[in-house]
């Protein structure tokens, strides 16, 4: 077991590390969905996890914000620091967590609110606005920040769910964006994206690599090739290999990764 | 031949088509796999053309000719005799137990059949009284002539009606029993009857709206025909006198209602929300499964058991409260039924029906927005307070719009716990009353149906019957327009 | 745009996130509240119930020997029926009255009256007619002394449930504290005890004087046949309507009618369905009120909406790889429907009606409008025609009908029939919750 998990070769001490996952494992119930993953996820770089249905690269990236209490069946085990802190440890709230670490989900998920609302819930709830004008700010620079601002600026008002599919995904990274957080989580944000929305979007997560630690999960390797700096290759509830994405896909060292990314297996 | 000597004669008609049917079906080919249908279908073909058409006549026949045939001797009596269309119905009344006391003495043999036309006015209430039929009063000569026509237009009708129906039952034997061979496709002719059945049964649902709106409407007419409109609309005073001289004004009866209702929805409004809120978005199965089952108990309980609890425990409880030398000294409650009491017992019932209607709509939010909110660091309640419940608001208010059409025509709680006094008043510690608990009242006395005071039910039922719709059919709009949207 | 929150250790949890939570447990407080609430009716309902309703099946009767001379009874000796009948009950009272007056003087009771009849509100005043009848079905008896168990009264019985104090009777007319003085007494020689009434359960209404001789049997007679009614047509109609809307209506504007039709009549008032019953059923049909078969058509077309609706869940509940299969095999339309999709949708079918049959069973305000209150049903129906036709009450008519009469003891009756109508429920209910376990297929 311990074999398949490689040595992280990237030195922790050439960029600053966000994320380190210590012999993590998850359950779903009596499925063990993640076995023994151990890896270092580095700041303002743009980390892609990679990897065939199933092999629970959601699940993990789920772990990272502890998304995953919500479902009951669920239990994490072993070591995830954020910053050298534990996420799991009993004294931390996963609210706050989830403050830090912000999530796009697979598919869009506006609320059934204005366009306006959808940003402001976020600063809201954590109050980072002390007035209206404050607020106005924020909301005009996440917008931004998502791409989105020119194509909504006239109509703050109108329902989020108003949008078209791109728009709506990218208002969903700009709402995630608005409470300033540290890291971003993607899980397969593209997927029920097309190709020109796809480009939008992808354009977007190289931008925001500037400011935050993204890692996205996805099932096109073309996209992580584009996006991505680094690359984690999830099997069957392993991490079976994790490098820089240029070494991922040209000269893959476990045959495992060299089958999926040729498309022998996945 | 009585109705159902008829019917036993085209039953065996229909067997005998069936038995003959079939067996002509079978001789008319030589292998019986050539037949264009199963055997069974030709047999069941000439049944069904021999029974249907026949029983619905004879159906259609029991129930029309009584109304033909008291039209016609309707016409009898001389106008002299009644005032109003309330008196020629009782004496109409009459007219029919004389017809049929004469029957039943023609039966035990008091009379001769032939005797009967001969009858003398003054001795037949003695007669009739002889054989177990006791009149109020004296039979005058009217009442009796009008009886005998009434006795031998029914014969005469009885006549013609066995002649028909045989007529028909036969014809339609001969015509497919004559038309039986084996090219004849039986199987889709039979299911063609099948299919007109399936279709009568779904339009009874049709028929019964449409005969609560007849009953309601012609009622409603006559009634207004007696009271004016306008004084039953907007007449504050509810003051019925079978004597005459009623105030029958509905706004005191719909105060009752509408203040009733809110404070049943006030009660089971934020139980059974919050109830909801908790069990699908808090609670572990095990509490579910066993609170959710317990809650729905308490709709399961027929609404005599709430109104009795409204009346004997509820209604004293709060008296020992809120009465004169109460717990509270406050002495604002007089007796045991009252607003309150009846609210408060309703409220009990509607938590189940708010509840689980709601669980329904939470449940069908997408988890997807309740993750987005998550992914935002937002706690649970922020979640389900500014998403979850924007989002199943609509869903929501048609369940409560439902609830409140509940609770306006629930009839037993309010009868037994509200009160019979109509007054517009404040204080929800007095007795009031309501259009359904009226109704009762109204039309479960010896009344006679045709005064106002009676017919005055039908008007209330009339607004009750609106009104409910009117909430029903929003509630039902806003609900699926709430689905289609998650669907 | 510096924030507390996103800057500082996750280890610290700061005030906004302390205030946050706070309201969080709150928020969760108000819903556990709301459960609690919702189970504390339901556990104060029950217990009511329970408490208020059990009584009703104990009944405090008498032992007594009662003489039954020859000269009064049957003053002719020719034991003529007709003689014996001419005998009223007031001829009947004094003989009861002596034997309760022997009884104590045998068991050295003092009697503090002096006048025998004076001891009557001890005994209801049904005895009588209980004795008479029982020696004009046994005239043999006549002339000798036998023992009757004789009913005591609603008083007497209610001083043996607690219901009846010495305080509460003092400003009662009918009975006074000495009575309850001999009740003691007799008690403790064993002529009066009470015991489990049977009578309750089988018998029939009383007049409103006569709370101890009421029971719900005649009235569960009633609602027999009213249910055999409501599934005898609800059934078949329902079933029927669902098989066309569900499998062959085609989508148009009289299908969306009729089904916009159906689901507002689940929604009507109960009582609107009543008015229907009396104008159409009684004042234009001119069928008999107060009868079952009245109360059955309007029960049944108060029902049809719920068995149609659930109806309908079961039939789509198949799936249609069933029916393409029978189709493909050239069945025609109707042999699919009758031979695979009805069969496999059974069990949800009669689940669906035993729930729309319990609830018919407990609806109450319909049958006010059709007069199957305020009338006594003292006997039961004799055959199966009367018992369609002939006036009768239903359970929950009699309770309805008890909860208005003022006296407590009737309120007990009223409790208790409500007990046995509940038992009737819970039966219907948990028998379609087996069939749904023991039957219910998940496709």
């Amino acid at each position: 077991m311990m074999k398949d998990n490689v040595e992280n070769k990237v030195g922790v001490d050439a960029m600053n590390t966000k994320f380190s996952a210590k012999d993590v494992q998850v359950y779903y119930g009596d499925n063990h969905a993640i076995k023994d993953v151990n890896v270092e996820i580095l700041d303002k770089t743009v980390t892609a996890f990679i990897g065939p249905s199933g092999c629970g690269k959601s699940t993990f990236l789920r772990s990272l914000n502890r998304m995953n209490d919500t479902i009951p069946i669920c239990r994490v085990e072993g070591d995830i620091l954020l910053d050298g802190e534990d996420i799991n440890a009993p004294q931390v709230d996963p609210v706050q967590l989830r403050a830090k670490v912000g999530m796009v989900f697979q598919k869009p998920n506006p609320f059934p609110k204005s366009i306006y609302d959808n940003i402001a819930y976020g600063p809201r709830i954590h109050g980072l606005a002390r007035n209206k004008a404050e607020l106005d700010e924020i909301v005009e620079k996440s917008l931004r920040r998502g791409a989105i601002w020119d194509e909504v600026k006239d109509r703050l008002d109108a329902p989020g769910t108003g949008l078209s599919g791109g728009q709506q995904q990218r208002l969903c990274i700009a709402r995630a964006v608005a409470t300033e957080p540290e890291v971003l989580l993607m899980d397969e944000p593209c997927s029920a994206l097309d190709p020109i929305a796809t480009a939008q979007v992808e354009e977007l997560i190289d931008e925001l690599k500037q400011n935050y630690s993204v890692i996205i999960v996805t099932h096109s390797m073309q996209q992580a090739a584009r996006v991505s700096q680094k690359t984690a290759f999830f099997h069957l509830g392993n991490l079976v290999e994790y490098d820089d994405t240029t070494t991922i896909f040209t000269n893959p060292r476990d045959p495992r990764t060299e089958s999926y990314i040729t498309g022998r297996i996945g | 031949m009585s109705p159902l000597i008829l019917l036993i004669v085209v039953l065996v008609l229909a067997i005998a088509g069936y038995v003959l049917g079939r067996s002509r079906a079978v001789s008319s080919v030589e292998d019986v796999r050539t037949l264009h249908s199963l055997p069974n279908f030709y047999g069941m073909n000439v049944a069904m053309l021999a029974f249907v058409p026949a029983v619905l006549l004879l159906a259609v026949w029991v129930i029309v000719q009584p109304m033909v045939v008291s039209g016609q001797v309707r016409s009898d009596i001389p106008e002299t005799m009644y005032e109003n269309r309330g008196a020629l119905s009782l004496i109409m009344s009459d007219v029919q137990r004389v017809a049929d006391g004469i029957d039943t003495a023609i039966e035990r043999g008091v009379i001769a059949a032939g005797d009967a036309a001969t009858l003398d006015a003054s001795g037949v209430r003695a007669t009739l009284g002889g054989v177990g039929v006791a009149l109020g009063s004296e039979v005058s000569p009217e009442v009796l002539s009008a009886a005998l026509d009434y006795r031998s237009a029914t014969a005469t009708g009885d006549w013609i009606r066995t002649v028909v129906v045989l007529v028909v039952a036969i014809a339609g034997f001969l015509y497919a029993y004559t038309g039986t061979s084996g090219t004849l496709r039986a199987r889709n002719r039979v299911e063609g009857g099948v299919l007109i059945l399936l279709v009568t049964a779904a339009l009874i649902a049709i028929l019964t709206t449409v005969g609560i709106i007849f009953s309601l409407l012609f009622n409603t007419i006559e009634f207004f025909r007696l009271y004016p409109a306008t004084e039953f609309f907007f007449g504050t005073t509810w003051a019925p006198s079978f004597g005459g001289g009623s105030q029958l004004g509905i706004l005191p009866l719909l105060w009752g209602t509408l203040y009733i209702s809110i404070i049943a929805l006030a009660v089971a409004v934020p139980i059974g929300l919050f109830a909801a809120i908790y069990l699908s978005e808090y609670a572990g199965p095990k509490l579910r499964s066993f609170a959710k089952p317990l809650l729905e108990v308490l709709a399961g309980i027929p609404t005599i058991v709430y109104g009795l609890f409204a009346l004997l425990t509820v209604g004293p409880l709060l008296v020992d409260v809120f009465g004169n030398g109460g717990l509270l000294g406050v002495g604002w409650m007089q007796g045991g039924t009252a607003v309150m009491t009846a609210g408060l017992v309703m409220g009990i019932m509607l938590i189940p029906f708010v509840s689980s209607l709601s669980d329904d709509i939470i449940n069908a939010v997408p988890q997807a927005m309740r993750d987005g909110s998550y992914g935002l660091g937002a706690t649970q309640s922020e979640t389900i307070k500014q998403v979850v419940m924007p989002a199943a608001l609509p869903g929501i208010v048609g369940a409560i719009l439902l609830a409140a059409s509940r609770a306006i025509g629930e009839t037993m709680i309010v009868v037994l716990g509200a009160g019979a006094a109509a007054r517009l008043s404040l204080n929800p510690f007095e007795a009031m009353t309501t259009v359904t608990a009226k109704i009762v009242s109204q039309l479960t006395g010896d009344a006679d149906f045709s005064s106002p005071e009676a017919l005055v039910a039908f008007s209330l039922g009339m607004t009750l019957f609106v009104v409910t719709l009117c909430l029903n059919v929003l509630a039902l709009y806003i609900v699926r327009k709430y689905r289609e949207q998650y669907e | 745009m510096t924030d507390a929150t996103n800057t500082g250790s996750i280890y610290e949890i700061d005030a906004r996130t302390k205030k946050r939570n706070a309201k969080e447990a709150r928020f969760k407080l108000y819903g556990l509240i709301a459960i609690g609430m919702g189970l504390l009716f339901l556990i104060a309902l029950v217990s009511t119930i329970i408490v208020r309703g059990v009584p009703a099946f104990q009944q405090a009767k008498l032992t007594l020997e009662v003489a039954l001379p020859a000269e009064t009874l049957d003053p002719n000796g020719a034991r003529n029926p007709d003689d014996l009948r001419k005998v009223s009950t007031f001829g009947y009272s004094p003989l009861v009255d002596q034997a309760l007056a022997d009884a104590l003087a045998a068991n050295d009771i003092d009697n503090p009256f002096e006048d025998v009849a004076d001891l009557r509100p001890i005994l209801s005043s049904s005895v009588a007619a209980q004795v008479r009848d029982r020696v004009l079905a046994n005239p043999d008896l006549i002339g000798g002394t036998s023992e009757f168990q004789l009913l005591a009264s609603s008083r007497v019985d209610g001083y043996f449930k607690g219901r009846v104090t010495r305080d509460s009777v003092a400003r009662d007319n009918n009975i006074d504290a000495a009575h309850f003085d001999v009740v003691d007494a007799m008690a403790e020689a064993g002529i009066i005890s009470t015991g489990f009434n049977w009578d309750f359960i089988t018998g029939a209404d009383a007049s409103e004087s006569r709370p101890e001789q009421a029971g719900i049997g005649v009235s569960m007679v009633g609602s027999l046949f009213m249910m055999f009614v409501v599934l005898a047509l609800s059934l078949p109609i329902g079933v029927a309507a669902s098989i066309y809307l569900e499998e062959f209506a085609t989508q148009n504007r009289f299908t969306d009618i009729i089904e916009v039709n159906i689901s507002n009549l689940a929604a009507v008032p109960s009582i609107v369905f009543g008015i229907l019953g009396l104008a159409v059923f009684i004042q234009f049909m001119h069928l008999p009120q107060s009868a079952p078969l009245v109360g059955g058509l309007v029960l049944t077309l108060m029902t049809l909406p719920t068995i149609i609706i659930s109806t309908r869940a079961s039939l789509k509940a198949v799936p249609p790889s069933i029916r393409e299969a029978a189709l493909g095999i050239g069945a025609s339309k109707m042999q699919t429907v009758f031979h695979h999709v009805l069969p496999l949708a059974m069990p949800g079918i009669l689940t669906g009606t035993i729930i729309g049959l319990a609830q018919a069973l407990g609806e109450t305000a319909p049958l006010l409008l059709i007069g199957m209150v305020g009338f006594i049903a003292s006997n039961y129906p004799d055959g199966v025609a009367a018992g369609f036709l002939d006036p009768n009450s239903a359970m929950p008519a009699q309770i309805y009908e008890w909860a208005k009469r003022a006296d407590p003891a009737y309120y007990e009756r009223a409790w208790g029939g409500i007990i046995v109508l509940l038992i009737f429920l819970m039966t219907m209910n948990i028998l379609a919750v087996i069939l749904r376990r023991r039957f219910e297929r998940r496709w």
